[in-house]
């Protein structure tokens, strides 16, 4: 009766499969219980019947390579086949087996024989592949949730009756692991999601404004992320150890405030100003004792400090890069653009997320002119009447722009010089204004210019997304100047102190010298005891680590101050007046000229990656600045998730956020890059204030490394590094390295040619596929089986009843072409997936049939249904 | 399957987390806006189906010009009215979650633009759909000869083997290309 069903499957298999299924799994079910139960049987009759068993098992062997033979022919197949077949035919095999068994001999069962034994493992694997894919199956959960529990069912059956003595138990174990770790990680899942912060405010604001302001919101949570884990470092391996280790406050001159400073050392204004206590607390370089092992532990802290300082950089380098090839990975490959215009406006403009009819309205209405603009874009591709004078235009905007770059540029030195004097005549009359002076206008401008270069960029008149890019790329020099001028006026700056730190330096050692030979003198002993100086009295050089840390702080600052005032003013401000003095105006103010504001998507992006960027440049001289920039983050988050939220309106034109992730992340490498420069060139080079810092009184803070190297580390590690450092060998790896690239630049040229070239004779293919079915539609039945039979042709058309059931060995190789196709391969690049998908077999074949709401599960690469794919004419899958 | 509206099984639940693409908290919130929707003697029914017009009334759907045709591809109604059982409801959620992979997304985005449900994307399709981004009001509709123009358009784009219609593979195809589609098709609850 059992191999009756065996029989019967069969057919079905090839036909109507989904409908079927979940019979099919029925009976299955009881199949597999049926045969769990002589199996276990079998088990208990086994050590009485040893001899028996022996011919049994030749027999069985037999029949188990049979069966893997099958198998393995059911493997190649391909996952959807295995998939779906795999349960059926397995127990189908095993209930061949056991129908034989349990016909010929009752009783006489045996442990199963090592080929049974393999079939039987790679049919658990099989189905525990299915468990884990099953998600990827768009079928309808109530046939999934059948399938799950099925398979599940007979991976916990068999699972157990695997292995022998040793092997089992190990396997036992090893199953145990593999299920305890699958529960691990989804729990682990779980609680990853739950610690996402934001997700429902984020969600807020996207179906407010679609994805493209949300999207910042996410880039902002990334960042957050990212200082995060910075913080954690700077806090942890630095800041921590020194204050609970290191010497307290006070001990030493560097930890403690001077004597002219100390009576405004706790004015607000001065603390304000990050100096005072700020300055010599543990927010600055200064702070740091250059004792080479602080407390109990013996902690290296300048070894710390200067790993933290780099390691900082190495972190946020691997996570963007990192990020980026995930974000290039996921995002298609945009390769060619252009190519599909139309079709990604029609299939992919609608922004789901929305969920605000105002939003609503607006998308319809940016989709609806982005369709005509493509078509007019297409109709008359150029049609310039004025060229003379749009080009004029054109040169005249960049030139005016060029101008405004130069004279920010300009007026930032023209500033930090001038602050510099000021800070050399030390004026205490100085005004909050001549104090703040730099900071102030580099917020101003940072302010002014953009608004500046957009109403310029009218003159351009070019496409909106072109116009978006240019905008970007100025605000992004302009950001960039200001930043580097910034950085020279500061390195003039440091020079200067250098120079002065010389003559402190040169004038204390004087000092101690007389003191020493004075003392030795006077008392006419060697054992001098250090000058009881206070150390709020030392004299003490300017200390130009702290000061460039400084200045990054105040930047910040004055940064969040402005940034936070411009949306108080500019938006919120905004739209209380434009909300209720609507009531008594002469216009409406809503519709017309101030309206509500926008969300300044790329202009709210570059501001926090130059922030960034600054917390890169500064942090390695002030640790606290990834602190601040932590709060600074969150505050953000809040305080613009309420201002999006009150005083904005969406987009009129809804730019896809996407496209542009990765090139924030572009932005945000090169900020990266460039903020790295400043800061190795002061570790390479300037020598470190000599009294403060945990560098002080080496001649450079990188020799830091190799003291250790030399007197912590064994000697032959040393010697190695000594090896390593070799110009000889740094010049052969360099190059090493440049080949490499060039080597896998030309492999991905190849790739993308290969990848075209497949393209188009694809597309040849097709083309003559479908030139040959035109013309001869009426050949017989036979050779059109065989035609659909050719490799790479693997169209398969829908399971039908009609079909007849095909050879078997030829459903086999069907199935081998279609294993690449599966998404079971989702590692894959998704180009090769899709290119392959397009030769190969509609994988949804369902979709050909009138797609009733409870339609089964598609299935791929059942047998050939020439018959039906034929019959159907144009409108079928890709056919042959 | 066993589910009371009103109370989500420990089995059930790992059972929708192995299924899905949500996570335990997502499973739990939908179950809650799910049974939000019901009433006090609904809830105690097993499977009970919410019809599309309740559905429509979420936040989540109710901008979306695709909404009914949400409805109608992830409804198992045996009179294809739309209505939607929690576990629909699931497959909803799952298709259009985060972390769906491009092949599902991609495959209910073709039966919901799918008009007709005749398998493949005719212009009746293609003209609906554009009927459906541009909005109902008048002065966002595309005239006639725009229609034309633009179906010809992306028929000439898309339609790979040139029979007049964008079939599944065709879509994937192009779907597939395009950077944008993976973080728009998404709902979150």
């Amino acid at each position: 009766m059992v191999s009756d069903d065996e029989e019967n499957e069969t057919p079905r298999k090839k036909g109507p499969k989904k409908r079927s299924k979940p019979q099919d799994s029925d009976k299955d079910n009881e199949e597999d219980r049926r045969s769990v139960k002589s199996k276990t049987s079998r088990r208990k009759s086994k050590n009485e019947e040893s001899d028996e068993d022996r011919e049994d098992q030749q027999k069985k062997k037999k029949q188990g390579k049979g069966n893997k033979v099958v198998q393995k022919k059911g493997r190649v197949k391909g996952k959807e086949v295995i998939k779906d077949k795999v349960g059926e035919k397995d127990k189908k095999k095993k209930n061949g087996k056991l129908s034989s068994s349990t016909s010929s001999s009752e009783s006489d069962e045996e442990s199963l024989s090592e080929g049974e034994m393999e079939a039987l493992k790679d049919q658990v694997e099989e189905k525990k592949k299915l468990i884990t894919t099953l998600r990827n199956q768009p079928w309808r959960m109530k046939r999934r949730l059948v399938l799950l529990k099925e398979s599940q069912e007979f991976v916990e059956k068999f699972e157990g009756a695997l292995g022998k003595g040793k092997g089992r138990r190990l396997y036992a174990f090893k199953v145990l692991m593999s299920k305890k770790c699958i529960k691990f990680k989804r729990d682990f899942e779980n609680f990853k999601t739950a610690c996402i912060p934001w997700e429902r405010k984020i969600k807020e604001v996207e179906s407010h404004f679609g994805s493209s302001v949300a999207s910042y919101f996410i880039f902002l949570r990334w960042m957050y992320g990212l200082n995060l884990v910075l913080f954690g470092f700077m806090f942890g391996l630095v800041m921590l150890p020194e204050i609970l280790m290191g010497l307290p406050y006070g001990s030493i001159p560097r930890k403690t405030v001077p004597r002219e400073e100390q009576p405004t050392a706790m004015d607000y204004a001065v603390l304000f100003d990050f100096g005072g206590y700020c300055k010599y607390s543990f927010l600055f370089y200064g702070y740091y004792n250059n004792e080479r092992t602080i407390g109990v532990l013996q902690f290296r802290l300048p070894l710390s400090y200067l790993l933290v300082g780099v390691g900082i950089f190495g972190y946020s380098l691997m996570v963007v890069i990192r990020t980026m090839a995930r974000n290039a990975n996921e995002g298609g490959d945009g390769a060619e653009e252009g190519e599909f215009t139309f079709s990604w406006k029609m299939f992919t403009s609608w922004d789901y997320l929305i969920g605000n009819p105002e939003t609503a309205d607006n998308k319809y209405a940016s989709i609806t002119t982005s369709f005509k603009e493509s078509i007019v874009d297409e109709q008359e591709n150029q049609k310039d009447e004025n060229i003379h004078l749009r080009r004029f235009l054109r040169v005249l905007a960049n030139f005016l722009i060029t101008a405004c770059l130069g004279g920010s540029g300009y007026l930032i030195y023209f500033v930090v010089k001038r602050s510099q004097e000021f800070a050399k005549t030390n004026n205490e009359n100085l005004s909050w204004f001549e104090q703040n002076e730099v900071e102030f206008v580099m917020s101003l401008l940072g302010l002014v210019c953009p608004p500046l270069f957009e109403t310029i960029a009218e003159l351009e008149d070019y496409h909106p997304r072109i116009a978006l890019k240019w905008q970007l790329g100025r605000i992004f020099a302009l950001f960039l100047g200001n930043l580097y001028t910034f950085l020279f006026a500061l390195f003039d700056e440091v020079n200067a102190k250098l120079e002065s730190e010389k003559l402190i330096k040169n004038a204390t050692e004087w000092t101690f010298n007389e003191y020493y030979t004075n003392y030795s003198s006077f008392f006419n002993t060697t054992d001098v005891p250090p000058p009881a100086v206070h150390p709020a009295d030392v004299i003490r050089g300017p200390c130009w680590e702290t000061a460039v840390g400084r200045e990054f702080v105040k930047l910040i600052v004055s940064d969040i101050q402005v940034t936070y005032l411009t949306i108080l003013i500019g938006d919120f401000t905004r739209a209380v007046i434009v909300r209720f003095l609507n009531y008594c105006w002469c216009w409406d103010l809503e519709a017309g000229f101030p309206s509500y504001g926008e969300f300044d998507i790329s202009g709210n992006v570059l501001g926090l990656i130059f922030n960034q960027g600054m917390i890169w440049m500064g942090a390695f001289y002030a640790p606290g600045l990834v602190g601040l920039n932590v709060l600074r983050l969150l505050s953000s988050m809040y305080y613009q998730c309420w201002a999006v939220m009150c005083c904005n309106v969406p987009h009129e034109r809804v730019f896809k956020a996407s496209r542009s992730n990765n090139f924030y992340m572009g932005l945000l490498l090169l900020v990266l890059f460039l903020s790295l420069l400043p800061v190795v060139y002061t570790i390479m080079t300037l020598s470190p204030s000599f009294d403060c810092g945990p560098f002080s009184g080496q001649e450079k803070m990188y020799v830091i490394v190799m003291q250790t190297i030399k007197q912590d580390l064994p000697a032959f590690i040393g010697k190695v590094f000594a090896y390593a450092t070799n110009p000889g060998l740094i010049l052969p790896a360099v190059l090493l390295m440049v080949l490499a690239i060039y080597y896998l630049n030309a492999v991905s040229k190849a790739y993308q040619q290969a990848n075209m070239d497949l393209k188009k004779k694809m597309q040849m293919a097709r083309d003559e596929e479908k030139n040959r079915r035109n013309n001869k539609d009426s050949t017989n039945q036979v050779m059109k089986d065989l035609e659909d039979l050719l490799p790479n042709k693997s169209l398969i058309p829908p399971p039908s009843e009609e079909d007849e059931q095909p050879p078997p060995d030829v459903v086999i190789e069907k199935g081998s072409k279609t294993t690449k196709t599966k998404p079971g391969a989702a590692e894959q690049g998704v180009n090769l997936q899709n290119d392959v998908s397009l030769t190969a077999p509609n994988p949804r074949a369902p979709v050909t049939h009138a797609p009733g709401p409870r339609r089964g599960p598609p299935r791929n690469a059942r047998g050939p249904q020439p018959g039906r794919g034929r019959g159907r004419g144009q409108g079928g899958p890709p056919r042959q | 399957m066993g589910t009371t509206a009103s109370h989500l099984g420990k089995d059930l639940l790992s059972e929708y987390q192995e299924l899905t693409f949500l996570t335990k908290q997502e499973i739990l919130l939908a179950h809650k806006r799910f049974a939000e929707l019901l009433t006090k003697e609904e809830k105690e029914l097993p499977n009970i189906r919410i019809s599309m017009e309740r559905f429509l009334d979420l936040p989540e759907l109710k901008s979306n010009p695709f909404r009914q045709r949400i409805c109608h591809v992830f409804s198992t109604s045996e009179s294809k009215d739309g209505s939607l059982t929690f576990e629909d409801f699931l497959d909803l959620l799952s298709a259009f979650s985060d972390s769906a992979t491009l092949e599902i997304k991609s495959h209910y985005a073709f039966r919901i633009f799918d008009f007709d449900e005749d398998g493949t994307l005719n212009c009746g399709d293609l003209e609906k759909l554009v009927n459906c981004l541009t909005g109902e009001t008048d002065d966002t509709r595309l005239t006639t000869e725009e229609m034309r123009q633009l179906i010809s358009n992306i028929l000439e784009e898309s339609d790979i083997d040139k029979d007049g219609t964008v079939n599944l593979s065709e879509f994937q195809h192009v779907i597939s290309r395009s950077p944008d589609f993976i973080s728009s098709f998404k709902i979150v609850l």
